[in-house]
C-alpha cells in the first residue's frame, strides 16, 4: 500500500480549506500519482463546518471510509472532534489549536487544553500546533492554510515532496504572496519536524 | 490551475479539476455553440467557469431567468443545427421538465446535451429526486459519470450522440461528481468558431411544422419516432464502452452492477476487501442494456445492484431476469441490502455486502469515556446569515413590526422560499414555515391567504423573483389574496455563488444588460402597495411592515440592499463597544444574532475580522454601548 494516502481536512468555511486541498492534489498529479477529493460547496459555506477528503493512490471512491484516514488536519479545535469518525490508531491528528467560536452558541465552547488532554488519552499521534499565531508572524492570518499544508508535508509517511507541493502552492496562489507562503509552509514543516 | 487552460489546453495534457470544471471542458471539446442555465448547487460553478470563458470559447452564454427557460434557449439552438448544452441541478428538470418532454418529441438537428446535478444527502437541496426517472419519463438516453474524466469524456460523446440520432440527451451527475476533483487528460477540440460578427457561430432554422409543431395530427408520429430511435440506441448501450464489465471473480457465483459515485464505492470495497465478485459498471444506463446485462448475469447466482438513490437499474435488472428467464438473486434497495435515500460510501456498500459475504471485521475504536462526553459536548457550527447581511436586517424589523402590532411571532405564517435567506428559519428570527420550490412562496401565500384567518408573510429572492414569483404575483392581484410578499433584493444570486440575474445591469458574460425593475413588475402586475426599502434603516423597515399588515390586499416590499459577498463594495468601519453604556439586556445577541458579536465571559465582544459596519446592531442597542467605528 505504498502511496496511498488519504487525508481529511476540516474547519469553518472562508479558512481556505478547498485551496489547501486542491494544492495537495495538484502536487501529488505531478508526481504522476493517482488522486481524487471530494469537496461540499453551496449552504454549509455560510459559516458553517466545512471539510474535504483527499485520497492519494489507486482509490475511484473520493470519500473516506470510517477509520481511513491516514492523517486527520483541522484548522480548528472543535472541527477535529467532529472529523474523528475517519480516525484511527496510527492516523496522525494534525490541529490548529486557535478557536472560532460558533455564534449563537447552544453549547459552551469547551476549553482547548481539555480538547488536547483527551485526544491524547485515545490516539497515538495527536499534534496540535498553534497555526494561527505562525501564520500571523509568517505576515497574516490568513497564511494558516500555508501553515497547516506545512505541516502534512512533515509527516514521514506523506508521499509528496515538500518542492513539489510548493511548486503547486505557487501555480494557485498570486506570487506577490508567494514569499509569506513559503514563510508559513516552513514554519508548519519545521513545528511538527521539530 | 488558471481557467484559461480549460479553452488553451490541447490534447494530452492533464488537469486537476473539479467534476463541473471537467463538464466545461467537454463542452468546449465538443464544440459547443450556445449554452444556457439557471445557476443551482451542485452544478452551478459549471455557469460560473462557463461565465468567464465563453468569449475565449466562441460560446454563447446565459443565465437565463429559469430552467425551462434555458431548455427552450438550448433546444431552439439545436434545432437551428447548433450544438447546444443546458445544466441544471436536479430540481431544476421539474421547472424545465414542460418543454424538455416534447424536446424529446421534436428532436434536434445539432446536438443537444443536458447535464443534471443530482443531490443525494439533500447538500443544499430540498428533495433526493432522482433524475433517471427523466430519462425513462421522456424516454431519452442518460449516461452516468462516476469522475471527472468521465464527466468531460461522456458530455462530449453525449453530443455526437444527440446528433447521430437527433435526439437531447441527459448528463446525470451527482454532488460527488459533479464536487470531485481528480486528474482528467484532456482531448481535441472540435472547432466552433464564427464565420460572422458574433464571437459564436449562428444556425439557421429549417422549417418543418411536422417535426416542430406538437399538434395532435404530428405529435402521434413523433411519439413514434422517438420510440425508433430508442430501440436502435439500445443496441448502442449494448455495445458501448462505458458499459463495461470488470472481471475479478472465479467461481462467478457473485457479481454486481453499479453505476455513477455509487460505483466508485463499490469498485473500492471490492478490490480493497479482495472480494470475489465481478463488476458491470453502466455508465450508459437508458435505453437500458438489457442483453449486456443478462450476459453478465448468466452464470451468476446472486447479484448485488449499487446505485443512488431509486433503485432503478434494479427494477430493470429484475426486469432482464424476468423477459431472459434468469434464475438469479437480486440484493439491492428493495430487497434492503442498501438504503432507499441518502448518498452511500465505502461503508454504506461494505455493509450492504456483508449482509451476504460476511467479510468484513469491526474495526471501529473504543473511545475513552471522557472522548465521548466531549463529541456530545461541543457546539453546533450551523451555516448562519453572514455578518453585515441585509436579510438579517429585515428579519430583524419584521419582527419588530409584529411586536408593535400586539401580535406574536407565532401568529404569522412565512412562506419562505429558496435562497440564503431561507436561513431566516433559524432562531431568533423563526421566519419560515412552509416551503416546496423556487418561487413557491408567493402561490403558498395566496393559499395560506384563502383557506386561514392567519397573518401571512412571503420571503422571495430577487433572482427567485424573475425565475417564477411573476406569474403567482398575478394571481395573487387577480384572485384578491391578502398577503405581504418581500422580495429580499440583494443584487445578487447570492446562495449559489454569486451570480448575475435580471435585475442588475450586467449579463452572464460581464457585458452590460438592462436592469429589470421588480418595484415597476409588481405594479404593472396591479399590486396598490409596494414599497422598496433600505433594510439597514430599521425605522423605515418597521414603520413599513405595520404598514404593510395592515392592509387587506397583495402589499410588496422590495427590501433592497447589496450582498455582502459582492466584492467592490465600500464597507463602513467595525463597530465598537462602549462598555460603561452596555446593561447586558443582550439584544444584540439574543435577537439580532450577529455573528460578529457574541458575549464571552459575560461581556459583548465584537469580532472586528468578521463586522464590516451594517450598524443595524447599533440601532438595536438602546443604551448607546455600540457606536459606529471610526
Amino acid at each position: 500500500m505504498d502511496n496511498y494516502y488519504s487525508i481529511y481536512i476540516c474547519g469553518v468555511g472562508g479558512q481556505g480549506i478547498i485551496k489547501t486541498s486542491t494544492i495537495i492534489g495538484e502536487a501529488a498529479m505531478n508526481q504522476g500519482l493517482d488522486v481524487v477529493m471530494s469537496e461540499i460547496h453551496g449552504m454549509s459555506q455560510r459559516g458553517g463546518s466545512v471539510s474535504t477528503e483527499l485520497k492519494i493512490g489507486g482509490y475511484n471512491s473520493s470519500i473516506i471510509p470510517n477509520q481511513g484516514a491516514n492523517m486527520l488536519l483541522a484548522f480548528e479545535p472543535i472541527e477535529t472532534i467532529r472529523g474523528l469518525d475517519k480516525v484511527n490508531s496510527q492516523t496522525k491528528i494534525v490541529y490548529n489549536t486557535h478557536p472560532i467560536i460558533p455564534s449563537s452558541t447552544d453549547k459552551p465552547y469547551p476549553s482547548v487544553d481539555s480538547i488536547t488532554n483527551v485526544l491524547k488519552e485515545n490516539f497515538n499521534y495527536v499534534l496540535p500546533i498553534n497555526g494561527t499565531a505562525l501564520a500571523i508572524e509568517a505576515g497574516s492570518v490568513l497564511a494558516l492554510n500555508m501553515v497547516l499544508l506545512g505541516a502534512v508535508t512533515a509527516d514521514d509517511n506523506f508521499p509528496l515532496s515538500k518542492d513539489s507541493v510548493i511548486e503547486a502552492m505557487k501555480n494557485n496562489l498570486k506570487p506577490k504572496f508567494h514569499e509569506m507562503n513559503l514563510k508559513a509552509i516552513e514554519s508548519g514543516y519545521n513545528s511538527i519536524k521539530g | 490551475m488558471n481557467l484559461k487552460e480549460l479553452v488553451t489546453g490541447v490534447s494530452g495534457d492533464k488537469q486537476f479539476l473539479l467534476g463541473n470544471e471537467a463538464a466545461v471542458r467537454g463542452v468546449i471539446e465538443a464544440g459547443v455553440s450556445i449554452a444556457a442555465t439557471y445557476p443551482g448547487t451542485p452544478s452551478s460553478e459549471i455557469g460560473n467557469v462557463l461565465s468567464v470563458l465563453a468569449k475565449d470559447a466562441n460560446i454563447y452564454f446565459e443565465f437565463s431567468t429559469n430552467e425551462k427557460v434555458a431548455m427552450e434557449v438550448a433546444a431552439t439552438a439545436a434545432a437551428s443545427g447548433l450544438r447546444s448544452f443546458t445544466f441544471m441541478k436536479h430540481v431544476g428538470m421539474n421547472v424545465a421538465a414542460d418543454s424538455f418532454m416534447t424536446t424529446a418529441y421534436s428532436g434536434v438537428n445539432g446536438g443537444m446535451v443536458i447535464l443534471s446535478a443530482d443531490d443525494p444527502s439533500l447538500f443544499s437541496s430540498q428533495n433526493e429526486q432522482d433524475t433517471r426517472n427523466y430519462a425513462r419519463l421522456a424516454n431519452v438516453p442518460i449516461l452516468e459519470p462516476s469522475n471527472c474524466q468521465e464527466v468531460k469524456d461522456m458530455v462530449k460523446y453525449a453530443f455526437d450522440l444527440s446528433e447521430q440520432f437527433n435526439i437531447p440527451v441527459i448528463v446525470r451527475t451527482t454532488t460527488r461528481v459533479s464536487h470531485m476533483r481528480g486528474v482528467v487528460e484532456f482531448g481535441d477540440v472540435k472547432d466552433n468558431s464564427s464565420n460572422n460578427n458574433d464571437h459564436w457561430k449562428r444556425g439557421h432554422f429549417k422549417k418543418d411544422p411536422s417535426k416542430y409543431v406538437p399538434v395532435p395530427a404530428f405529435a402521434g408520429d413523433m411519439h413514434v419516432r422517438l420510440w425508433d430511435k430508442i430501440h436502435k440506441i439500445e443496441d448502442l448501450t449494448n455495445k458501448s464502452e462505458y458499459n463495461r464489465k470488470i472481471e475479478v471473480s472465479s467461481d462467478k457465483k457473485y457479481g454486481l452492477i453499479a453505476s455513477s459515485s455509487a460505483y466508485n464505492y463499490a469498485y473500492d470495497v471490492v478490490k480493497f476487501n479482495d472480494l470475489d465478485v465481478d463488476i458491470l459498471k453502466l455508465g450508459f444506463s437508458y435505453p437500458f442494456p438489457q442483453d449486456k446485462v443478462a450476459e453478465f448475469l448468466e452464470d451468476l447466482d446472486e447479484v448485488f445492484i449499487v446505485e443512488e438513490v431509486d433503485p432503478i437499474i434494479e427494477k430493470d435488472t429484475l426486469a432482464t431476469i424476468g423477459a431472459k428467464k434468469l434464475n438469479v438473486t437480486v440484493h439491492g434497495k428493495m430487497d434492503g441490502t442498501f438504503p432507499l435515500y441518502h448518498e452511500f460510501n465505502s461503508d454504506v456498500v461494505a455493509e450492504g455486502l456483508n449482509k451476504i459475504l460476511n467479510f468484513a471485521e469491526d474495526k471501529s475504536i473504543k473511545f475513552s469515556s471522557s472522548l465521548e462526553k466531549l463529541q456530545e459536548d461541543i457546539p453546533s457550527r450551523a451555516p448562519v446569515l453572514c455578518a453585515g447581511c441585509p436579510h438579517r436586517a429585515m428579519y430583524y424589523g419584521i419582527n419588530k413590526a409584529i411586536e408593535e402590532l400586539g401580535l406574536k411571532t407565532s401568529d404569522v405564517i412565512f412562506a419562505s422560499d429558496i435562497g440564503c435567506y431561507t436561513l431566516g428559519i433559524n432562531p431568533p428570527y423563526n421566519c419560515a414555515d412552509y416551503l416546496l420550490s423556487m418561487g413557491s412562496s408567493v402561490g403558498d401565500g395566496c393559499g395560506f391567504s384563502v383557506s386561514t384567518d392567519q397573518k401571512v408573510a412571503s420571503f422571495i429572492g430577487d433572482s427567485t423573483f424573475f425565475h417564477s414569483g411573476i406569474s403567482p404575483l398575478i394571481n395573487a392581484v387577480h384572485n384578491k389574496h391578502n398577503f405581504v410578499l418581500t422580495v429580499l433584493d440583494n443584487r445578487i444570486t447570492a446562495m449559489t455563488g454569486g451570480q448575475p440575474n435580471p435585475g442588475i445591469p450586467i449579463d452572464g458574460m460581464g457585458d452590460e444588460a438592462p436592469e429589470v425593475s421588480i418595484r415597476k413588475i409588481a405594479v404593472a402586475c396591479g399590486c396598490d402597495y409596494v414599497r422598496v426599502i433600505n433594510p439597514f434603516n430599521l425605522d423605515q423597515v418597521v414603520k413599513t411592515y405595520v404598514e404593510a399588515f395592515q392592509r387587506d390586499d397583495a402589499a410588496v416590499i422590495v427590501s433592497k440592499a447589496p450582498c455582502t459577498l459582492i466584492k467592490g463594495l465600500t464597507k463602513k468601519p467595525p463597530v465598537n463597544f462602549v462598555e460603561g453604556n452596555c446593561n447586558n439586556c443582550d439584544k444584540c445577541v439574543s435577537e439580532l444574532a450577529c455573528p460578529a458579536i457574541s458575549k464571552i465571559n459575560g461581556k459583548i465582544t465584537i469580532d472586528k475580522s468578521q463586522c464590516d459596519g451594517c450598524n443595524v446592531c447599533i440601532q438595536v442597542c438602546k443604551y448607546g454601548a455600540l457606536e459606529a467605528g471610526r
